[in-house]
């Protein structure tokens, strides 16, 4: 797979190359342990009951038959989780979540636990736990919950962001805007003005591997918890300020992960788990169902988009608006402000405006999913961009090439951009030979663009040198696609060493400071930027360690190609000394030799990329199928391109199922029908061609090695590229997503009938 | 409901486990026997990851009971290599980056061995819909097929 690297000037010996990943050989074999495969002695098994209800008060929970079943050893509900919060509703909020507090609010919402001696005893006491609803309206749909007398899901929310400050609660959390200019100038200016809206359905971060945990508290009140989680430090933090714990004395392990893409980085059942264990005083292992992970677990938004672009007919864009409605579950949280920053951000605007809004719904509370929120907004712009570049006879590419942001532009969110490969990326679309390949019947070709921020965040990173030379790199990092590969090659590339000589682990809560999770494409930027600086401290001490055992200056001595060399004519005959001669002498000339780094990793480097996508579709049926796609993205810096080349793909059939298949399906009764993998259908390898990725590198300025996250952007551009392809295969123009066989099959017999 | 006690040959092994009668073999495996190489990603059969052969015939170990194993043979990913050698598809499957997180991996060689087996000369589109009952979200499924690809070209040299 092609990857240009003509945009940077550093030479890398290690960086760049595609080793093995050190886990592996576990992953292969069925060693590598994930969530729900350790055990305890004397665990229980947890199980939790949810409501069948979208909105209910729940004026009693009767569980003394539970209690009374034999092998039931704890049975919880919410008034075992006394609010500790103190005020702070963001963590009030993340408790109620976990079990609701005299409201379900949403189907699937937890409101008893019991932990038991096996999964037959549970499963039998959660049937006996009685709960009496008073079921309640319901709204599951992101524009009725903002019509007059729709339910309203929390009563302390007033929509803020709005002047003079609402008397009444509404399900607008919150409004938001961005942008600069004057757009009614700028729509003035304009030769074609094209307005349309768009919907896109809720859908699932979809990892394989359910949440699962096993919670361990002791009578002192110190506990352990090991549990899959993009971010540990995270958890625990969360879980003790929520359960009164210190925070020292909860000890968390994070376990292999099996996917995540934002759902792993919420709490959901795991405060629950240690109440467990702490009434029952055992071990108790959860494990979710896939139907709970549907039901009360991740999704992202559905969302309802407005978009008006316009233009003068030399393809300048005048003005654009984005007005973003974003369906953020049963509490509030910033999604539609996400879109509202993301929509524009790939294009040089004069005047543009964009007004998200967050907006509750009896749905499970909204997690973050890849790049979150960007997707739905580039659907509605990029789809918006073709419609525009055909008013005015433009080739789409070259109307995006003419209006692309670049180094200086003003961003529509706020900041100006340093130096970014949105242009490059629309270059190499231009010069890609999938854009010169013939069509044929019922064929299309669409392409679009997509951005993401990253995010940087805290790191803190130990570096050892043992006794043989070998390094090992503690990172506080989950792993979850290569990490240790990229972060083992970057420690390599500092110190001069091969990449053998380095293993990297994660390390649990008790082993180093605080980290920031595996989130905003962060792991492989921020730890390995904390990688280099804990390098770079170890090198100072090889450095000093090397001079005593010449017994000359430190200043004398510098560090090349993984040894100390001496230099100036009084010390320049002295034989190098390796990484591994000072490791051997270290007990003598002053103990362990290490090296670390405590970061806040900012400027993460925001990132670029243009997807081109053809499509079949069965105009009998509507079915469509993407039959080649091609991924171009920034990366700044590739560290391991496998991995790289792996997000982009994996980023890409993720936005192809939403595109194309993957929704949340709410009843009339505000119950999700389609709580599993046979009716919430994602791609198969039978359904996806190769995903052809081309990495550019246009190096991050503030990165040492010029990375930039890499892991979220390539869901952005695929709804809208599908879209447009669809379009220009069977000429009509889907605003709905998915695009699923019967919507694509009115669309058709619409247009043919009119 | 009472436990059954169950014989039957694991990876080569001669190996009893009691279960409850409506357990599946997939809790029996992962619970009794400890093989929590096989994995849980839904229990209704659509997602693969608990992929096992029994009898040499490739299932869904979450919709198999644990009491149907007695008297039968079954491989799981931890029976793939031979001694500290890895079968090729191992191999491959780290050569390629075919996993990211790696939670379908096994799953995925368990039904890629037994495709091989069953034709040692795929063609894309066979080693496609020969691997469609297995869910990856990580990779889209592209290093896969390579990796499956590279496999089969250097198990018919051998
Ligand atoms: S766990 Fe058996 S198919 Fe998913
Ligand atoms: S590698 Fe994560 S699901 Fe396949």
């Amino acid at each position: 797979m092609p990857q240009d690297t003509s945009y940077t000037h550093q030479k890398f010996n290690v960086i760049g190359t595609r080793p093995k990943r050190p886990d592996g050989i576990d992953k292969v074999t069925g060693r590598a342990k994930f969530g729900a495969d350790t055990s305890a002695p004397g665990q229980l098994v947890g199980l939790i009951l949810r409501s069948p209800h979208a909105h209910a008060t729940i004026r009693k929970i009767d569980t003394s038959k539970a209690e009374r079943l034999k092998g039931v050893k704890a049975v919880l509900t919410s008034a075992d989780l006394p609010d500790l919060t103190d005020g702070d509703r963001a963590m009030l909020d993340i408790l109620e979540n976990c079990m609701a507090r005299g409201r379900a609010l949403y189907d699937g919402h937890a409101v008893a636990a019991v932990a038991a001696i096996d999964a037959q005893t549970a499963k039998k006491a959660l049937k006996l736990i009685k709960v009496d609803y008073k079921v309640l309206p319901h709204v599951t749909d992101v524009d009725e919950a903002i019509k007059p007398g729709a339910p309203i899901i929390q009563d302390w929310v007033f929509t803020a962001g709005v002047e003079p400050k609402p008397k009444r609660p509404s399900n607008i959390s919150q409004r938001t805007e961005f942008g600069h200019g004057d757009v009614e100038a700028g729509f003035a200016e304009a030769d074609v003005i094209v307005e349309r809206s768009y919907k896109t359905e809720q859908t699932h971060q979809g990892y394989i591997e359910p949440h699962a945990c096993l919670a361990s508290v002791r009578p002192d009140g110190s506990g352990e918890l090991w549990v899959t989680t993009q971010g540990h430090f995270t958890f625990r933090n969360i879980c003790s300020s929520l359960l009164g714990m210190d925070v020292a004395k909860l000890k968390v392990t994070a376990s292999e992960i099996g996917g995540g893409f934002g759902g792993k980085t919420h709490v959901w059942m795991e405060p629950v788990a240690l109440a467990l264990s702490r009434k029952a005083n055992r071990p108790v292992k959860l494990v979710m169902s896939r139907d709970e992970v549907f039901r009360a677990t991740g999704p992202t938004c559905s969302t309802s988009v407005d978009v008006k672009i316009g233009a003068k007919k030399d393809g300048t864009i005048t003005a654009a608006t984005a007005e973003l409605r974003y369906q953020n579950g049963a509490f509030p949280n910033i999604w539609g402000m996400l879109g509202a920053m993301t929509s524009f951000a790939c294009y040089d605007l004069k005047n543009v405006k964009s007004i998200g809004y967050d907006i509750l719904c009896n749905r499970p509370k909204v997690a973050a999913y890849r790049a979150p929120s960007a997707p739905m907004a580039a659907f509605g712009v990029e789809s918006t961009m073709d419609l525009v570049a055909a008013e005015i006879g433009m080739d789409p590419v070259d109307f995006r090439i003419k209006n692309a942001a670049k180094e200086g532009t003003l961003a529509s969110y706020g900041p100006t951009y340093g130096p970014i490969g949105i242009g490059p990326t629309l270059e190499a679309v231009k010069n890609h030979p999938h854009m010169r390949a013939r069509l044929g019947k019922n064929q299309g070709r669409g392409m679009a663009c997509g951005f993401w921020f990253n995010f940087g965040g805290q790191t803190c990173t130990d570096l050892n040198i043992g006794i043989d030379g070998t390094v090992t790199l503690t990172v506080g990092t989950v792993d979850v696609g290569g990490s240790r590969a990229s972060l083992s090659l970057i420690a390599a590339e500092e110190l001069g060493i091969p990449y053998d000589q380095v293993i990297t682990n994660i390390a649990d809560t008790a082993s180093l400071g605080f980290n920031d999770m595996t989130e905003g494409s962060r792991g492989t930027f921020s730890s390995g930027m904390a990688a280099i600086f804990a390098a770079r401290n170890a090198i100072e001490v090889l450095r000093k360690r090397a001079a005593q055992m010449w017994e000359i200056p430190v200043e004398a001595v510098v560090w090349e190609k993984g040894e100390a060399k001496a230099m100036g004519k009084k010390h320049g005959n002295l034989p190098q000394l390796s990484l591994k001669e000072i490791a051997a002498k270290a007990p003598n000339t002053g103990g362990p030799i290490a090296g670390h780094s405590e970061v806040v990793a900012d400027n993460a480097g925001v990132s670029f990329a243009s997807h081109i996508c053809d499509v079949e579709v069965d105009p009998e049926t509507g079915a469509t199928k993407v039959i080649r796609y091609t991924v171009i993205q920034d990366a700044g810096k590739a560290i391991h391109p496998d991995y790289v080349e792996g997000q982009f793909q994996g980023g890409a059939v993720q936005g192809i199922g939403w595109a194309l298949n993957e929704e949340y399906i709410y009843g009339e009764d505000g119950r999700l029908q389609n709580a599993g993998f046979l009716d919430y259908r994602m791609p198969v390898c039978s359904d996806i061609p190769f995903i052809d990725t081309q990495i550019l590198e246009i190096p991050n300025p503030n990165h040492p090695y010029g990375v930039r996250g890499v892991g979220e952007t390539s869901i952005v551009p695929p709804l809208a590229a599908i879209g447009n392809a669809v379009s220009n295969a069977v000429g009509v123009r889907l605003s709905h997503v998915p695009m699923s066989p019967p919507r694509i099959l009115k669309a058709l017999v619409e247009a043919s009938g009119s | 409901m009472p436990s059954v006690l169950v014989s039957t040959t694991i990876n080569g092994d001669a190996v009893e486990y009691a279960c409850p009668q409506d357990e599946t073999l997939l809790d029996s495996l992962r619970d009794r026997v400890g093989l929590t190489g096989v994995k849980e990603g839904c229990g209704t059969g659509d997602c693969g990851a608990c992929s096992i052969t029994l009898d040499g015939r490739l299932v869904c170990s979450c919709l198999v009971l644990g009491v149907e194993a007695n008297g039968r043979e079954i491989t799981t990913v931890e029976g793939l290599s031979d001694g500290d050698k890895l079968h090729p598809l191992q191999e491959k499957f780290i050569e390629h980056a075919a996993l990211q997180c790696g939670i379908c991996t096994p799953g995925f060689l368990i039904a890629a061995k037994a495709l091989l087996d069953r034709n040692p000369n795929p063609t894309v589109e066979e080693i496609r819909y020969g691997l469609a009952g297995n869910l990856c979200r990580c990779t889209g499924y592209d290093k896969i097929v390579r990796a499956v690809q590279a496999a089969a070209k250097q198990m018919r040299k051998k």
